[in-house]
């Protein structure tokens, strides 16, 4: 039972590593976008701290969160579109190990990302913090993946899976854009600001920057309370699309 | 006891009926093949009695158990229809993952030979060929040991020869006292293989016996002509009804 578990973590971590379109544009595109806001741009600064140092936060959100929706979203999908998830329902596979090693994969591919973001900022963009801050942060982007697992899961459990990856794409680079993890929340207009609090790349980011001692808005607390809410409430709905697969029109 | 069974079973999804009362059961070391057009609810029988789906009314049990019960799914393999596996795994690979589901599952060596996989355990599963793909989903559904096998259209667009050495490889897992429920819409492969034929139209079994006693049943040769004098006389019979 528990070698399930096991095998099934390490054979979707191999899968997923060989699939390039998954492998090298998760690690990739937040690599090349810090580099080009970050790096280039890095002399710039925000307020008390620059924009290198800043970015690493909410490109490192931006990441974790990029490699978790495609593990998720696109991942479920296909398998589940294309029957193969079937294939492992009728067999002995424990359920849980399914989404375990999806959730597995997201978790090593968001913590290589803000590594390798890590290691950018501190050799090209300048970037010194205490040993105990640079582990803190990092905990807190891995760990933001698991919100973001649930909202990955409820498009995998409705998109199709030709769809799914655009669909998956329409949903994380607005998150992306409009929760202020490609440029810092003050650069960007006031309707904007608005908006962000309704997303949950925005409370992400800024439980990151809190880490940074950037002036950040809302409470920890609330930010978490958020993250939970968005995770609970997209569980369900997820739940609500597998069920509803199950008892489809069979010949 | 029978290896699996089906009791009174109806499958309604909304206002359409796909199985009407169904009794079916596949007794050990026997091949059942289930025939039927297109949308006649072969697959809802299968799903049923796999667990993927629940049965609207009457009782499915494998080995006595609930059939999307743990018990009932390590004593069973699956070969089903699908789209696309993943590719980026090797066969070994898929092979191992799916033998750590079971409990006492086959060696590899003994699940390579009897899937007709020897020289190809390390490819990816995206750099085979249409028969290689499947002799893999078959060594899936073997892996286990399973007592129970279930054959959803296996060798839909295999060739010949492909085919020929599936039916070989079904053939000793029947003589190893294995049991098999074969869908399909290939007459000459039901013919082959299967100890007793059940045809399923329009959610009702509406013949069932050796093929011999089928083909004799409706004085016909082969078993696509009896298939066919079964339908003609199903549909004149459900005529007289509607009447």
């Amino acid at each position: 039972m528990n070698r399930a578990y096991w095998m099934e973590s390490k054979m979707e971590l191999l899968k997923m590593t060989r699939l390039k379109q998954y492998s090298l544009s998760t690690v990739g595109f937040p690599l090349m976008f810090y580099c080009f806001f970050g790096l280039m741009m890095g002399p710039y600064s925000t307020g008390s701290v620059s924009l290198a140092k800043y970015l690493l936060a909410t490109y490192g959100a931006f990441g974790v969160m990029g490699a978790t929706l495609y593990a998720f979203g696109a991942g479920v999908a296909v398998e589940r579109g294309m029957g193969w998830l079937e294939v492992k329902r009728a067999s002995p596979m424990p359920p849980a190990a399914y989404l375990i090693a999806k959730g597995v994969v997201s978790l090593t591919f968001g913590a290589l990302v803000v590594t390798l973001l890590f290691a950018l900022g501190a050799i090209f963009g300048g970037v010194r913090m205490a040993a105990g801050q640079w582990l803190l942060m990092w905990s807190v982007l891995v760990a933001g993946a698991i919100p973001f697992g649930a909202i990955g899961l409820a498009i995998g459990s409705f998109a199709g899976p030709n769809s799914a990856p655009g669909i998956v794409n329409m949903v994380y680079l607005p998150l992306g854009f409009f929760g202020g993890l490609w440029m810092p929340m003050e650069l960007l207009p006031k309707t904007m600001q608005h908006i962000a609090p309704w997303l949950p790349s925005y409370h992400f980011a800024q439980i990151a920057l809190v880490v940074l001692h950037v002036p950040s808005q809302g409470s920890v607390m609330g930010h978490v309370e958020a993250l939970a809410g968005f995770g609970l409430i997209f569980a369900g709905v997820a739940w609500i699309g597998q069920t509803r697969d199950r008892e489809k029109i069979y010949g | 006891m029978p290896v699996a069974e089906l009791r009174g079973v109806t499958k309604r999804y909304g206002a359409v009926e796909a199985l009407r009362g169904i009794d079916l059961s596949i007794g050990r070391g026997e091949l059942v093949a289930l025939l039927g057009p297109n949308g006649a609810g072969k697959t809802t029988a299968v799903r049923i009695l796999l667990g993927l789906s629940k049965a609207t009314s009457g009782t499915a049990t494998l080995f006595g158990h609930d059939p999307a019960s743990r018990q009932a799914k390590l004593r069973r393999g699956a070969l089903l229809q699908v789209g696309k596996v993943p590719e980026t795994l090797k066969v070994k690979e898929h092979i191992e993952l799916f033998c750590s589901y079971y409990e006492r599952p086959l060696p590899m060596t003994a699940i390579v030979a009897a899937a007709g996989l020897a020289g190809i355990e390390n490819r990816l599963f995206g750099d085979l060929s249409g028969g290689q793909k499947h002799r893999v989903l078959f060594a899936l559904a073997i892996c286990g040991n399973p007592e129970l096998l279930f054959l959803d259209e296996p060798t839909v667009g295999l060739d010949v020869e492909s085919r020929r050495a599936l039916w070989a490889h079904i053939r000793g897992f029947v003589e190893r006292g294995g049991s098999v429920l074969l869908t399909t819409h290939y007459l000459d492969e039901a013919d082959a293989l299967a100890q007793r034929v059940a045809v399923i139209d329009q959610g009702r079994i509406v013949a069932e016996g050796s093929p011999a006693e089928i083909k004799a049943r409706t004085k016909t040769n082969g078993l696509e002509d009896a298939f066919l004098e079964i339908m003609k006389q199903n549909g004149n019979r459900l005529e007289e009804v509607v009447r």
